[in-house]
Order: C-alpha cells, then sequence, then structure tokens
C-alpha cells in the first residue's frame, strides 16, 4: 500500500467511525481542514460510487460533464472543457479534497466558475432562481445542488479515477 | 505546499486543454458572403472599451456548424427572411384609430436603413429605447393602435424588416455624454455572477469563448446577428429573449423582456460588438 492510499484509507475509517449513519451535516456547520478539505463524511452513511457515476453524468443532477471530460464514461457524448479532465483526480487529491472541491469548489480555486454544490443560504447569491424557470426562489423549496449523500456518492466514484 | 503543488498540476491541465482546444475554436476562414455578392465581415479589431480581453471579436456565426451557416448565405434558405416579407406587408397596411400605416409616415422600408446599428438610442425624454420601444410608440401615439408584446409575431416580423435594412452596416451604438450611466449599468450587469449557479456572461462569453459547456459551442455573445432565428424555437428570437434564456441557465430570476436592466445591458452588449456589421437576420442552431 502506498502512504498516499494509506492516509486515504485511514480519512475513510475516521469519517465512518466519527459519524453515526444518517448524521448529516448541513451546509452551515462543515468544518474544513487546511482551509480546502472536508475530513469528516457530510452525510453519515459511505458514498456508492455507482451511484455517483450516475449523478455526476446526470444533467439532471450533478451535470458535471457539461464542463468536464472525464475518459472513462465514452458513453456519454458532449462533454464539455470549460475545466480540467477529470481522468486522475483520484490521483491528484485525497478524499478530503475531493469532497470539498465537490462542495465548494470556490475555497480551492477562488473565482472559479465551478458551481457550490453544498450551500444553501440564497442571501448569498445575487437573484437567485427557482431552479431553470427564470422566476424568483421560493424560500421553502430552495436549497443545496446537491445532497450530502450526492456528493458521498459522487467523491466515491471520483476516487475511482486514478489513472491520466 | 501540498495544495500549491497541486493547483500547478490543475494549472497545467488547463493550458495543455487550451492548446487542444482547436476544434472548438470558431471556424479558421469561413467567409459569410450573403447570395454570394454581399459580404459581411465576421471578424474585426475590438473596441478599445474592451481592454484588450479579446484578440479579435468574433460574429457568433463562426461558431456554428457548416449546415447552419449554410442557411444564412441564402436569402431562401434562411427562415428569418420570410418574417421580413410578413413585416413588409405589415408596414404598408393601415391600422388603429388613426387609420394610418407605417409608410403613410415614413415612406419606403428604405428610410429605416442606418436605425437598427444605432439601437438601443436614448428617446427626447432622456430615456434609453430599444428597436421595439421605438416601433410600440409609432403605433400607440401616432396609429392608436394597440402596443405589440416583446416577444409577439408582429413585433417579430417588424423588428426582422427594420433590421434587414441596416444589414451590412457597422454597429454604431453611442456609450458617451448621456449613455454613459445606461452604458455602466449594462456593464456592471455583464459582470454580475447571477443566480445559484453564480456565472456571469463574463464567465461564459469572456472567459471561456470557443470552449464546449456539454453540446454548446460558447461563442463571445455578440448581438450584431440579431433579431436571430433559432432552429431549436423554429422561430425568431429577439435579443431580450436571449438573454433571459442566458439568465435562466444560472438558476437566477431573471429580468423582463423589455426592462429598463435588459435595455442598458444591450447597449453595453451592443458596444462589445462595435466593428461587426449589422446581420439583418442571422440564422442559429
Ligand atoms: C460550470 C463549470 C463546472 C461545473 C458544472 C463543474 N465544474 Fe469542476 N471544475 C471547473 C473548473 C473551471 C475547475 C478548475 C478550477 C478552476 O480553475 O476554477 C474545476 C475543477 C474540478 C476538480 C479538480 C480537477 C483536478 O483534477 O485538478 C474536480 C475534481 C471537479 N472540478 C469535479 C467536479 C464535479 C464532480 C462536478 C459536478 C458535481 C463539477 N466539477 C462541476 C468547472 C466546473
Ligand atoms: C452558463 C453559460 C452562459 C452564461 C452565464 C451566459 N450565456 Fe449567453 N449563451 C450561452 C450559450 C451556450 C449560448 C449559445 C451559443 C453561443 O452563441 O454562445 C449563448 C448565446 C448568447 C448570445 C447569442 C450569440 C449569437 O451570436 O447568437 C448572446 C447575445 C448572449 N449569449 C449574451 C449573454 C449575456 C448578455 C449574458 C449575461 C446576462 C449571457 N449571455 C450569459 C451561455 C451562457
Amino acid at each position: 500500500m502506498t502512504r498516499r492510499s494509506l492516509t486515504a484509507a485511514c480519512t475513510v475509517s475516521v469519517a465512518l467511525w466519527a459519524s453515526a449513519p444518517g448524521a448529516e451535516i448541513a451546509p452551515a456547520d462543515v468544518v474544513w481542514e487546511d482551509e480546502i478539505a472536508i475530513p469528516v463524511s457530510l452525510s453519515g452513511t459511505p458514498g456508492d460510487p455507482v451511484a455517483g457515476a450516475n449523478a455526476l453524468s446526470s444533467r439532471s443532477i450533478g451535470n458535471c460533464l457539461s464542463c468536464h471530460e472525464n475518459t472513462a464514461m465514452p458513453e456519454h457524448d458532449f462533454q464539455g472543457n470549460i475545466g480540467p479532465s477529470l481522468d486522475g483526480a483520484g490521483a491528484r487529491w485525497s478524499e478530503a479534497e475531493l469532497r470539498g472541491i465537490v462542495a465548494n469548489a470556490k475555497r480551492v480555486f477562488p473565482d472559479s466558475m465551478m458551481p457550490v454544490f453544498y450551500h444553501d443560504n440564497p442571501a448569498d447569491y445575487v437573484r437567485p432562481g427557482d431552479a431553470y424557470t427564470g422566476n424568483a426562489y421560493d424560500p421553502d423549496t430552495f436549497s443545496t445542488l446537491l445532497s450530502a449523500q450526492q456528493i458521498e456518492d459522487i467523491v466515491a466514484y471520483l476516487t475511482t479515477l486514478t489513472d491520466w | 505546499m501540498k495544495t500549491i503543488t497541486k493547483l500547478w498540476a490543475t494549472a497545467a491541465i488547463c493550458g495543455a486543454m487550451l492548446s487542444g482546444m482547436a476544434q472548438a475554436d470558431p471556424h479558421p476562414d469561413a467567409e459569410l458572403i450573403i447570395e454570394g455578392e454581399l459580404h459581411l465581415a465576421t471578424r474585426a479589431a475590438p473596441a478599445e472599451h474592451l481592454g484588450g480581453v479579446f484578440p479579435e471579436i468574433y460574429s457568433g456565426w463562426l461558431f456554428r456548424t457548416d449546415e447552419t451557416r449554410a442557411l444564412q448565405m441564402d436569402d431562401f434558405d434562411n427562415p428569418g427572411i420570410l418574417f421580413t416579407e410578413r413585416g413588409q406587408d405589415r408596414w404598408d397596411a393601415a391600422d388603429g384609430n388613426a387609420g394610418q400605416s407605417c409608410a403613410d409616415c415614413h415612406g419606403d422600408i428604405e428610410s429605416m436603413a442606418g436605425v437598427r446599428a444605432v439601437m438601443p438610442k436614448i428617446n427626447e425624454d432622456g430615456e434609453l429605447w430599444a428597436l421595439e420601444n421605438y416601433i410600440n410608440n409609432c403605433r400607440t401615439a401616432r396609429m392608436e393602435a394597440d402596443a405589440w408584446g416583446w416577444n409577439s409575431e408582429p413585433m417579430k416580423d417588424m423588428t426582422a424588416l427594420i433590421s434587414l435594412q441596416s444589414r451590412g452596416m457597422p454597429v454604431a451604438v453611442q456609450m458617451d455624454g448621456e449613455y454613459a450611466p445606461f452604458w455602466e449599468q449594462g456593464r456592471e450587469m455583464y459582470y454580475t455572477r447571477f443566480g445559484q449557479l453564480e456565472m456571469s456572461c463574463a464567465n461564459c462569453h469572456e472567459d471561456n469563448w470557443g470552449r464546449m459547456i456539454r453540446a454548446d459551442h460558447l461563442s463571445q455573445g455578440m448581438s450584431n446577428g440579431f433579431p436571430t432565428y433559432r432552429l431549436k424555437n423554429a422561430t425568431i428570437v429577439p435579443l431580450h429573449q436571449r438573454f433571459r434564456g442566458c439568465i435562466r441557465d444560472t438558476r437566477g430570476e431573471t429580468f423582463r423582456e423589455g426592462s429598463p436592466e435588459f435595455i442598458a445591458l444591450e447597449l453595453y452588449v451592443s458596444s462589445r460588438g462595435l466593428g461587426l456589421p449589422i446581420e439583418g437576420v442571422s440564422v442559429r442552431q
């Protein structure tokens, strides 16, 4: 086992141990480490890489392929190239860092075009809308772009992308 | 320290991507020649106020597929031309309680040459008006007819017809003097990151033109081709409807077509295209 994967494995087990299943962390309560990493699972339930692959590619969920290429998913055409390719993301970043990037990319990459997927305070946006209707947001339904579990699933999938 | 190294790695990937994006660039040498006769420039030197953000400015036409570009080169194939033909009938037809037509006051439609190129323009009361406002003012104040809706069929017919009269004339909007506050307002909007996705016009059309956002090939977001016939909508899409769609796609609350905000944005976006010619009615996918 390399040192890197050992660290990753430790992070996973600490995360599992630290949070009871179902104990979800609200966006405002997320604890960051080194400013850019989130060591503890957001949902308290281990991520499922298969569900994560689906959330990442689905236009109505993560829609990550609108900006990123991922050669591990040749079945999806029209992959965007606004951001870097996701190939090797699991080798470049630790699980905690990937969680940080997916939850709030603007901490790692200031002024990034990548949306913040785990934030739910409408006051922090300029004219937030009600999804893609073009109408004003509805305070009763405004929520994060991805749920805690969807982020865990996507992170679990990203950690498998070690080739580049 | 670790983070810094990885950020460099990411930067290197982005750099590699930049050099490898040739297939997504604007067409390198296509020429827009209508009916084999009228040559419309699709590349121009950027206006000074852009501060060097573009090496060159490009018509949205250069970012479209071969098939879509071809449609705009032939008036018989360009579905937008049908709108101008209906517009000509409306130009000549009396309407409203005053019993007058556009032609009764303005004469031939050729009298409208150059009008589209300077829109939006400040009116006698110091308000910034788009072409649609001037058309509706003639209808209500002079013809005593009903105003047309911003995105209505008759309005599309008329704006298409009037724009066609400026085909080939360079965008000539004003930015200084009494225009300056409107221009500033539009500029401010252009760089505002709207909606839950926090994206500004500049994020897509200044920072990422030439790249793909899923299946969409991002252009520089120029307005000289408007009104445009959009194949996807199978109708004319007025500029403010395009603005509305772009802000909606940021998961934002948009502004209304015809709102003072969108007219100010229209002025600013037009000024980014100073140097490009009005295309009359363009065709987009
Ligand atoms: C609108 C564009 C956009 C969307 C949508 C987007 N990203 Fe990104 N992403 C970027 C950009 C741009 C960067 C590079 C950082 C920068 O320069 O801002 C990035 C960086 C990343 C990185 C680090 C890349 C590396 O290997 O160094 C990961 C991982 C990532 N994104 C994952 C995702 C996932 C997962 C999603 C969807 C849930 C997503 N992104 C959605 C634009 C986007
Ligand atoms: C999320 C990305 C995105 C944002 C943000 C965005 N646009 Fe666009 N815009 C597009 C796409 C995609 C198209 C269609 C392809 C093209 O022409 O670039 C488009 C097309 C346009 C066009 C038509 C260009 C042509 O030649 O047909 C104009 C004008 C335009 N946008 C202006 C704006 C303005 C003004 C804003 C801000 C209010 C804005 N856009 C924000 C993605 C965006």
